[in-house]
């Protein structure tokens, strides 16, 4: 079971916007009627993305009274599950897969980049306020790994030399790219590939 | 080796694209209409001569599963959820069905909700597959424009719509019946069983619930016959599977091939070979984490599939391969994944919340050779003591890698932990709990 840390710092209020609200009501119209709290986990993403990346406790109370079930249901579910986070995080936020796979190829010195250039905790948002890290478990990329997560996005085969590249082309807000950094486009063997040639050379 | 135009997913590498149109190209689609003509029991009948096991883990007959929802519709709808949920550690190949053969996925969705009777189906992708999400969804939207999907799906007369549900981040939800809970808006806590999900499953109704892979070779089982693809493989473990195969190797890759491949093949021809040649082979995980290490000895002959794998003391899982040579700590390793367990455990049950703890923090110990001797047998216990006193299957997930670590390197273990515990050295020592008990006015 994972530990959550609950922000000291909370917003009074929350709403949705008129878009959140938009994506609100379709994602409670996928589920039969009466059963809108099966909502209640997209609901919960939605207030994450509208809130820079993080659920305040305003927006629980919000979604419960959206979805008529108790606080304290919306916030087990909250809490519950690893994806929501209930402190700020930075603009960028890295999540680094340090699970077995990753490992032996080299997780951790991902991990140490990230411990020197963005904070020596994890968790910690950087000094300029834009970056912020975690170790998180499996992403089930094992095949690309090193692997990590930044935002919503993907960034798989990579190294260190590879992550400093990624961090120095934020830092001059340019837009990364997602994606293999070995210049592979699926799970594909890199270079001694046997099967399905005919559709490689089509 | 399996030929290329056995191979079920022809675009796993994304050659051809996945669009409707290249779907169509490759054979998605096209007569799904005659298929479900043929009948509920038809389907049902050729996925059981097909002997296809489902892919997610477990390995239990799809035909089987499917014929224990009730036959008629009461009073209570059915569902079709798709377990997309993918977290077992070594193991991506949903997400490549997901980017790069979504069509695969969504006529097996129509066909398989035929054969149930349901009109909704649910797939239940894990949270972090955003983009791979938002790729299945669009396939979906481009099935609905074309009459795919909706009222009176490709003709056949059967109303039928799907859904995605995210998840949010919590391995445990793969578990089906926690993935049930999930859904419908609680915690991921899986449940008792009986009741069996196909009965009462998500919202009270009968339910039945599939790996991804599973369903994706349905449409190419009823076209090409339950008689081709029981000739692949053998007798109860027929036909094609994805492995997975990452770690210490030369080329990590996704590749279809026959059930029962022997593992140095595998490894060998598609995965460019162990890192420092064969001989430099530690161990290789063959199912994703849950399952025991195999050492290299066995790895020289195994044949991978369900059975082969469980008469070695394993299982075929996931079929998501780690390969470990021995420039790695494989104490190390088995530590990192109890302390995935530790983390992803839901709580819910006492032995596997508090054990799974307990084997990471021994395993972390004994990788840096901090442990008693007594301890290492000790681990053993604790691993037993989890062992079927849980609710679902994560207790034996949890346990299992442990339990392989012992039994194929417990000299390892030994050699590095090797003093006398404390308390037989009679010293004092403060934070010794049992102190007292040496002092002889106590004893």
């Amino acid at each position: 079971m994972s530990m959550k840390k609950i922000s000291k710092n909370q917003p009074e209020t929350f709403e949705f916007n008129d878009k959140s609200m938009e994506v609100a009501k379709k994602a409670i119209a996928n589920y039969p009627e009466g059963k809108q709290q099966s909502a209640v986990m997209a609901l919960l993403y939605i207030a994450q993305r509208q809130n820079n990346n993080w659920i305040p406790l305003s927006a629980m109370k919000y979604i419960a009274k959206l979805l008529k079930m108790p606080y304290i249901k919306v916030y087990e579910v909250a809490t519950f599950y690893t994806m929501y986070n209930l402190t700020p995080v930075g603009k960028y936020f890295f999540q680094v897969c340090t699970t077995t796979p990753c490992m032996i190829r080299g997780a951790y010195d991902l991990v140490n980049v990230c411990k020197r250039k963005i904070s020596e905790n994890e968790s910690d948002i950087s000094k300029d306020g834009k970056l912020s890290w975690m170790e998180v478990e499996c992403l089930g990329a094992c095949v690309n790994a090193p692997m990590m997560q930044i935002n919503d996005e993907y960034f798989e085969d990579l190294d260190e030399k590879k992550l400093e590249k990624i961090l120095e082309t934020i830092k001059k807000d340019e837009k990364i790219e997602p994606g293999s950094y070995r210049g592979r486009k699926s799970a594909e063997p890199e270079s001694n590939r046997s099967t399905l040639m005919d559709n490689k050379n089509a | 080796m399996l030929e290329d135009k056995d191979r079920i997913f022809q675009n796993l590498y994304n050659d051809l694209g996945s669009d409707l149109m290249s779907a169509k190209k490759r054979g998605d689609w096209i007569n799904t209409k005659d298929i479900c003509e043929k009948g509920k029991d038809w389907i049902i009948n050729e996925i059981k001569d097909s002997q296809l096991r489902g892919r997610g883990g477990a390995g239990f007959p799809t035909g089987l599963k499917w014929s224990f929802a009730p036959k008629e519709v009461g009073s209570r709808p059915h569902y079709l959820v798709i377990n997309a949920d993918e977290s077992e550690p070594g193991t991506c190949k949903d997400r490549d069905i997901l980017r790069f053969e979504p069509h695969k996925l969504i006529e097996g969705c129509l066909i398989s909700s035929y054969a149930v009777n349901a009109h909704v189906c649910y797939i239940y992708i894990r949270g972090e597959y955003l983009s791979e999400g938002s790729k299945l969804q669009n396939a979906i939207d481009d099935a609905y424009k074309d009459g795919l999907l909706g009222k009176n799906a490709s003709g056949t007369g059967w109303d039928f719509d799907i859904y995605i549900h995210y998840g949010a981040g919590a391995y445990i939800c793969g578990e089906e019946t926690a993935l049930l809970e999930s859904m419908e808006g609680k915690k991921g806590q899986p449940r008792l069983k009986p009741p069996f999900p196909a009965l009462i499953g998500l919202y009270g109704c009968p339910t039945i619930i599939n790996n991804v892979e599973t369903i994706s070779v349905v449409p190419t089982i009823l076209r090409r016959g339950a008689k081709w693809f029981s000739s692949l493989g053998r007798e109860k473990n027929t036909g094609t599977k994805i492995y997975c195969i990452s770690g210490n190797v030369n080329n990590p890759c996704n590749v279809e091939e026959e059930m029962g491949v022997p593992l140095k093949d595998l490894i060998e021809r598609h995965a460019g070979g162990v890192i420092g040649g064969w001989d430099n082979l530690k161990a290789v995980i063959p199912g994703g984490s849950s399952m025991p290490l195999l050492p290299k000895h066995i790895c020289d002959t195994i044949k991978m599939d369900f059975d082969a794998c469980v008469e070695n003391k394993t299982g075929l899982g996931t079929a998501g391969i780690v390969v470990i040579n021995n420039d790695q700590d494989i104490i190390k390793c088995m530590a990192r994944i109890a302390r995935f367990y530790k983390h992803e455990s839901c709580g819910q049950c006492t032995p596997c919340r508090e054990g799974s703890g307990w084997m990471w923090r021994m395993l972390e110990r004994m990788s840096k050779g901090e442990a008693s001797r007594e301890e290492v047998d000790m681990l053993m216990d604790v691993t037993k003591q989890i062992e079927g006193h849980t609710i679902c299957a994560f207790g034996e997930g949890s346990a299992w890698p442990v339990q392989g670590l012992l039994r194929h390197f417990k000299k390892e273990i030994e050699e590095r932990n090797n003093f006398n515990p404390l308390i037989n050295t009679g010293q004092k020592n403060p934070y010794l709990v049992d102190q007292h008990l040496l002092e002889k006015e106590n004893a």
